[in-house]
């Protein structure tokens, strides 16, 4: 929403959540752009020695990225702690798996880098799938985790998610594989919980985000000066303001 | 050619910093006066390296037994922003273990280990993205490309995703600790692909900085300014100067100011701007000038972004003539903005319009190289011309 109490101070759009106590080093809207970067994140556990493992996500559509190779190849070379999870919801946007990638089998694409194809819409696969992931990366470098899992809606704004695809097969999909479903249905088979308690668990999750949302609508937009900051930071050498020094001269709105 | 540059060296020792440093800034950008080691561009570029990768605290200790090669770097001139150092600095980029094409990186694998001198594969845009994130972990990457020609794959990670981390991250991470290293420019053979001053590119992108240094001496501190600088550099290094720029270079560990630009030899008709090996060319287009009695005053903008507006401006204040000299072509290279600033700055002060001696606007050829330099007579010309009015 662009407000200064988000997570990237109102500075970042859609894509750009941060949050570094949880180490989650943010969304990109050049897609596959991470990917390298997530084998640079990599490299500095693997020399700090400090046991930790980096997750790098791409989806389908980014998987045609040339980085992507550039990555794996530099990423199993030097044995790197990197789990490269491709999301695969089947669209790159608007266009289909099959009509953008003559393999679609994108956890073999690592070649000489193991991968494993995960029934993304079982929380407990992934979970697993992360676990052992982790444990191999650890001990024996980079691995590709191919996510099968799927987008309801659009894309993004100006995708109405309806022009490429049928109704019934989105509603097929939710009603078959929705990951919420099949939690709910298992812990109720299991008698691990009742209905009731499961219900209030989703009234108490739709007060937490409707409070969020309004929260956030509340919170007012960033100073405009907030413009100039961070583009860069007083480092060595003379102030930088960035290309002009001096005061910008126009009024902001 | 080398007796120029050693005298452009001594004159700019004779000179010193330019008079906006403040009292604080002096004492950690004081370029040592007294002499030095002879070393050409190469070696100390390579020196400036040793000291970058001796500076981890954590490696300090592992060598304080050895006798070192170099003086040991002066941790006092180190920012007090990175002195919880538990990051390590690394340099990377093709053929960098055997000392590199030109040999700027000699020794360093030996010295400082596999680990953190290496070898990367033949993919900039890889190379350029896995040195973000070393550096979004805090560490000081650098990254060398082989030639700036080839920086263009990497030219999206540049501009999308290292000028703009901080920002968009609302300064919650940051890859300031990236430096990318390319030698640059025309080299008497390069041809197309060996010759390119992609310098102007990178100018258009706020979040980021443009350094590129004249002389061995310069190139030291500036490499290490743009090193321990707390924002993503490109560091342009004239690859003509690795061999033939010959100068006194201090052993010790200095840094020079960044965004600064230098008078490096004052004057009085016209103000003559450029920037890395153009301004040996330059040098002689003034000296030439002054036997037809005109007074050039030559400015080293050393930073190209964010460059030092002011410093120039002053300069057309006192002279009213402006010429730009720069080896990339003359449309859309950086010369045009310098122009565009200025004359918006001092528009009414200016007797000429600004003369830009660029380039011409063709692929680097290979053999019309001669043809398409911004060669001194050029500049001479364009100097009288400029000055007659």
């Amino acid at each position: 929403m662009g407000r200064r109490d988000g997570c990237s101070r109102g500075k970042g759009g859609s894509m750009h959540f941060y949050k570094k106590e949880a180490g989650f080093y943010g969304g990109h809207g050049i897609v596959g752009a991470q990917i390298p970067l997530g084998c640079g994140l990599a490299f500095a556990q693997k020399y700090s020695k400090d046991e930790n493992v980096t997750f790098a996500m791409y989806g389908d559509g980014a998987a045609n990225q040339g980085q992507l190779f550039e990555a794996l190849n530099m990423a199993a070379l030097w044995d790197l702690p990197a789990i490269l999870v491709c999301e695969n919801n089947h669209y790159g946007m608007g266009t289909a798996e099959w009509r953008a990638s003559k393999s679609p089998a994108y956890y073999k694409r690592g070649d000489y880098v193991p991968g494993l194809k995960v029934d993304g819409m079982d929380a407990l696969a992934v979970k697993q799938a992360c676990k052992f992931a982790k444990e191999h990366a650890l001990k024996n470098g980079p691995i590709i985790l191919e996510m099968d899992t799927y987008r309801y809606h659009g894309h993004s704004m100006s995708d109405p998610g309806s022009t490429y695809r049928t109704r019934d097969e989105i509603s097929g999909v939710r009603q078959e594989r929705d990951p919420v479903e099949r939690i709910r249905k298992l812990l109720m088979s299991l008698e691990l919980a009742t209905e009731k308690e499961l219900k209030d668990i989703e009234k108490q999750v739709r007060k937490e985000v409707d409070e969020a949302i309004a929260q956030a609508k509340e919170s007012p937009m960033p100073d405009p000066s907030e413009l100039f900051t961070n583009v860069y930071v007083k480092g060595l050498g003379a102030e930088s303001f960035g290309a002009d020094r001096k005061e910008v001269r126009t009024v902001l709105p | 050619m080398a007796s120029a540059l050693r005298r452009l060296g001594s004159a700019a020792a004779r000179r010193g910093l330019s008079t906006a440093c403040e009292d604080t800034k002096k004492s950690l950008f004081q370029l040592p006066q007294a002499g030095g080691k002879s070393s050409n561009l190469c070696s100390a570029i390579n020196q400036a390296l040793h000291i970058a990768l001796e500076s981890d605290p954590r490696y300090r200790l592992v060598l304080s037994e050895m006798s070192p090669i170099i003086p040991k770097p002066n941790i006092s001139l180190l920012p007090s922003l990175h002195a919880t150092d538990n990051r390590h600095s690394y340099l990377f980029g093709e053929d960098v273990s055997f000392g590199g094409v030109f040999r700027c990186t000699t020794g360093l694998a030996d010295r400082y280990g596999k680990s953190r001198v290496f070898n990367t594969p033949l993919c900039e845009q890889g190379i350029v993205g896995f040195g973000i994130g070393l550096a979004a972990m805090g560490n000081r990457a650098i990254a060398e490309i082989q030639f700036a020609d080839y920086i263009f794959p990497a030219f999206d990670q540049i501009v999308n995703e290292a000028s703009k981390f901080r920002y968009r991250s609302g300064n919650q991470f940051n890859c300031g600790g990236l430096t990318i290293r390319a030698p640059y420019g025309a080299v008497g053979h390069g041809g197309h692909y060996h010759s390119q001053s992609p310098e102007a590119f990178f100018c258009h992108v706020p979040g980021i900085k443009v350094v590129i240094p004249r002389s061995p001496r310069q190139a030291k501190g500036l490499l290490l300014s743009c090193i321990r600088d707390p924002n993503p550099v490109v560091f342009f290094e004239p690859k003509w100067l690795y061999r033939q720029a010959i100068e006194e270079v201090p052993e010790e560990d200095y840094m020079l100011p960044l965004s600064e630009a230098e008078v490096i030899r004052e004057g009085s008709d016209i103000t003559v701007v450029g920037w890395g090996a153009q301004l040996s060319i330059m040098e002689q287009a003034c000296a030439g000038a002054e036997k037809e009695g005109i007074s050039c005053e030559l400015i080293d903008l050393k930073t190209l972004i964010p460059w030092d507006k002011e410093t120039v401006e002053a300069s057309v204040r006192k002279t009213g003539r402006l010429l730009i000299s720069h080896e990339a072509p003359v449309t859309g290279g950086f010369g045009a903005e310098i122009s565009a600033s200025i004359v918006e700055r001092c528009f009414l002060r200016l007797e000429a319009p600004v003369a830009r001696i660029c380039g011409l606007d063709t692929p680097f050829p290979l053999v019309f190289e001669p043809f398409y330099m911004p060669t001194k007579n050029k500049i001479l010309d364009a100097i009288k011309a400029t000055v007659n009015y």
